[in-house]
């Protein structure tokens, strides 16, 4: 089972590697791991899908908690959140095609973001699950490249 | 979030600026520092020179590991921070096992490496590694000061966290300009961890619920740990056992916590421990752990591990709790808080029939050995021991067969008298590791039990204790083979001695060249003249006891067993394979 965490760490040196250590040395498995800094140029949050069952997401919990310039955790796995994956995503596309693809592009509230003459890339953001059909109906046409950053997550209410 | 900005202002620094390595000798002291073990080399050049002029004791150790290992012996005998300070590259390489050891037992330290000039970082310059990745799994933190302007803070955070909550070694890796560079002290207690929390006061709700499941259970039994006496709470523990009338056994590292020569102590449990107290795990219907982390050498096979039990766990380490087992009723927390206050709900029960099933297992499975042959056992070297320093020495050992017989067969009374590597089990610990606590306690009588196997790793030095007229005993059992690997191979590998023995020297001659004393016993009635010559020589003095060379330890829960199916049990030798 999937779950998300969210860490708060100090910005600082070698923060990323200490927890991304703890993860394979633990033989933790980590689905995705986001980064980036927040309002305060002091804190970074880190965005984790971990897959495990509760046992393996205590432990986790516990043992982010032990890494000292981790400030806080934020569990998420009972919660509402808001989740958004963000993927360019450069399909192969003749001239003709274009029309079609742009019909995908609209009904996925996507953006084309550069276009050649074999190619077009495209922009989506959205929830996982979004993003992965996405994929789906690209492959018919042939998927020359896909960058995707993660899942980014906050929960929908204000938790203090 | 609010309370950990709130607590991210900048340190009000006042000193006057003053090199980074007077920072770091006047932080030292500061932190109340005496000694410090470690080894000089290009890059700390800077910090050296500061310390010609410093009274800190600094001691050299003929390899950084032995160093590393010394000062985890002076923490584990004092309660102290030991610290270590090394050069770059390979002196900082070195010290990894030593920090491995510490880690694994949660003893403090602190570990100041030298590091290349901060611009050469990267880059493959002489003697650079890259020193924080190495050690990240392996501290409980680590620095690297880029910034002059950290170094005060850090050195403090440092101390702070080695010694605070569950305890473990921090290192700090100094770039060699960042020494020279101008930059001010920090003052104590100014530190920038906003996510650092310890919690040390128990729950009461949780401690109300602990004191009831104990006063209510009919076959308890407390299992403790090295956290009881990190947490110098030998004497809550005590009273605990006492007033509650429950039976005890420790953990390796919990030896000493309570009085082993006591009715109500079961000694030792786990692989190598006490029939009587692996059964009575097996047999209790209330599990009291404190200070301690359900290790695979404690549990045996962890699904079968205390199966009647309700499980208490005091701890100060959150994650420690149902880690391995599942823990119904845990406590977070420092052991000595906690146990003051659940003494106070603590009411005293008979448990006649919960006591005379124990006395039933102990008169039944003795620890014992044989002792009619001709050649020395190596148990009747160390009962010798224990008898002519009537129990009062502090032992330091190796790792192997010789540490589990030091174990089982010198009977510990009082904390920190027993110091051992338990968790990483590091061969060669021992003879640095006596050192350390000679160091920190010159008065006590140190004698370190070790395997010839193991003292080879690090008789190297033995000149550092002739040099510093560190009066450490070392009883090397020798039998010639890496013994608990024989063991192994002859119970699991039919007799398969493979790679095994090794051609030892003459180790008194050996101790003798160094400036030690030398001596060899190699008869059962030279035995006890020699441990006697030994505790009154004043100075480093090995002894080479030449024991029987396959003798096992008895008994053992084979891994995968369960804690009542052990081998080797007195009363059904035939289990002797």
């Amino acid at each position: 089972m999937k779950h998300t965490i969210s860490a708060l760490v100090q910005n600082q040196a070698g923060v990323l590697s200490h927890v991304a250590g703890m993860f394979s040395a633990r033989g933790y498995n980590i689905d995705s791991l986001v980064v980036g800094r927040t309002d305060d140029p002091r804190f970074s949050r880190m965005t984790i899908v971990v897959v495990g069952d509760n046992d393996v997401l205590e432990q986790v919990r516990k043992q982010l908690a032990k890494i000292v310039p981790v400030v806080k955790i934020f569990d998420y796995t009972n919660e509402k959140l808001v989740q958004r994956d963000l993927m360019l995503i450069k399909v192969a596309s003749t001239p003709e095609q274009r029309p079609e693809i742009m019909a995908m592009v609209e009904m996925f509230s996507a953006k084309v973001v550069d276009i050649g003459l074999k190619f077009v890339t495209i922009e989506v953001t959205g929830p996982e699950e979004k993003i992965e059909a996405f994929i789906e109906i690209c492959r018919p046409y042939g998927i020359k490249d896909v960058a995707r950053t993660g899942m980014l997550a906050l929960p929908r209410h204000a938790k203090a | 979030m609010t309370n950990a900005r709130k607590s991210t202002k900048t340190p009000s620094i006042t000193e006057k600026p003053i090199t980074g390595s007077k920072v770091l000798c006047d932080t030292l002291l500061d932190e109340g520092v005496d000694t410090v073990f470690g080894y000089p080399g290009g890059v700390v050049l800077p910090i050296f020179d500061e310390l010609y002029d410093s009274p800190i004791n600094f001691i050299i150790p003929r390899h950084e590991q032995g160093g590393t290992h010394m000062a985890d012996g002076y923490a584990r005998a004092s309660g102290k921070v030991g610290v270590v300070l090394v050069t770059s590259g390979p002196g900082a390489c070195n010290t990894v096992t030593g920090i491995a050891t510490a880690f694994m037992d949660s003893i403090p330290m602190v570990i100041i490496t030298g590091q290349v000039k901060t611009h050469l970082i990267g880059n493959d310059a002489f003697q650079e590694a890259d020193t924080t990745g190495i050690t990240k799994p392996i501290t409980k933190h680590n620095y690297i000061v880029k910034d002059p302007k950290d170094l005060g803070r850090t050195i403090r955070e440092a101390f702070h966290l080695a010694r605070t909550g569950r305890p473990g070694p921090v290192l700090i890796d100094l770039p060699v300009d960042v020494t020279t560079a101008l930059c001010q002290m920090a003052p104590k207690g100014e530190f920038l961890l906003p996510g650092y929390k310890v919690r040390t006061e128990g729950h009461m709700r949780q401690i109300v619920k602990a004191a009831e499941a104990i006063n209510a259970a009919q076959r308890p039994v407390i299992y403790s740990g090295g956290g009881v006496l990190i947490s110098e709470a030998s004497a809550e523990l005590t009273e605990l056992v006492e007033k509650s009338n429950v039976p005890i056994t420790t953990t390796l590292l919990g030896l000493g916590a309570f009085d082993e020569n006591k009715d109500l102590s079961l000694e030792m449990l786990g692989m190598h421990g006490t029939a009587y107290a692996n059964f009575a795990i097996q047999e209790c219907d209330l599990l009291v752990a404190i200070g301690s982390r359900f290790d695979d050498r404690i549990t045996g096979d962890v699904k079968r591990f205390a199966p009647n039990a309700k499980i208490i766990h005091i701890d100060i380490d959150p994650s420690s709790i149902s880690k391995n087992v599942k823990v119904d009723i845990p406590v977070v927390g420092d052991a000595k808080k906690i146990l003051v206050e659940l003494n106070k709900l603590i009411e005293f029960r008979e448990r006649k029939e919960w006591l005379a099933r124990i006395a039933e297992l102990k008169e039944k499975f003795p620890l014992t050995y044989d002792n009619e042959g001709e050649g020395i056992k190596p148990q009747y070297v160390i009962e010798e021991i224990w008898r002519q320093t009537k129990g009062q020495a502090l032992v330091t050992t190796g790792v192997g067969q010789h540490q589990m017989w030091a174990a089982q067969f010198y009977k510990f009374s009082k904390p920190r008298h027993f110091i051992s590597s338990g968790g990483l089990g590091t061969m060669g610990f021992g003879v640095p590791a006596c050192m350390g606590a000679q160091i920190a306690c010159p008065d006590a009588t140190v004698i370190n039990i070790d395997g010839d196997s193991s003292f080879s790793m690090s008789l190297l030095e033995i000149p550092t204790a002739v040099e510093h007229n560190l009066p450490v005993k070392i009883c090397v059992l020798n039998n010639g083979y890496m013994g608990m690997v024989r063991q192994w191979q002859e119970l699991f590998y039919g007799h398969r001695y493979s790679k095994s023995y090794m051609k030892q020297p003459c180790f008194a001659k050996v101790a003798e060249a160094f400036g030690a004393v030398g001596i060899t016993v190699s008869k059962k009635s030279e035995v006890a003249d020699a441990v006697k010559r030994m505790l009154a020589e004043d100075k480093c003095c090995v002894v080479d006891f030449q024991v029987e060379r396959e003798e096992n330890v008895w008994p053992m829960v084979a891994t995968g067993k369960g804690l009542h199916e052990m081998a080797g049990l007195p009363t059904n030798t035939s289990e002797r394979v």
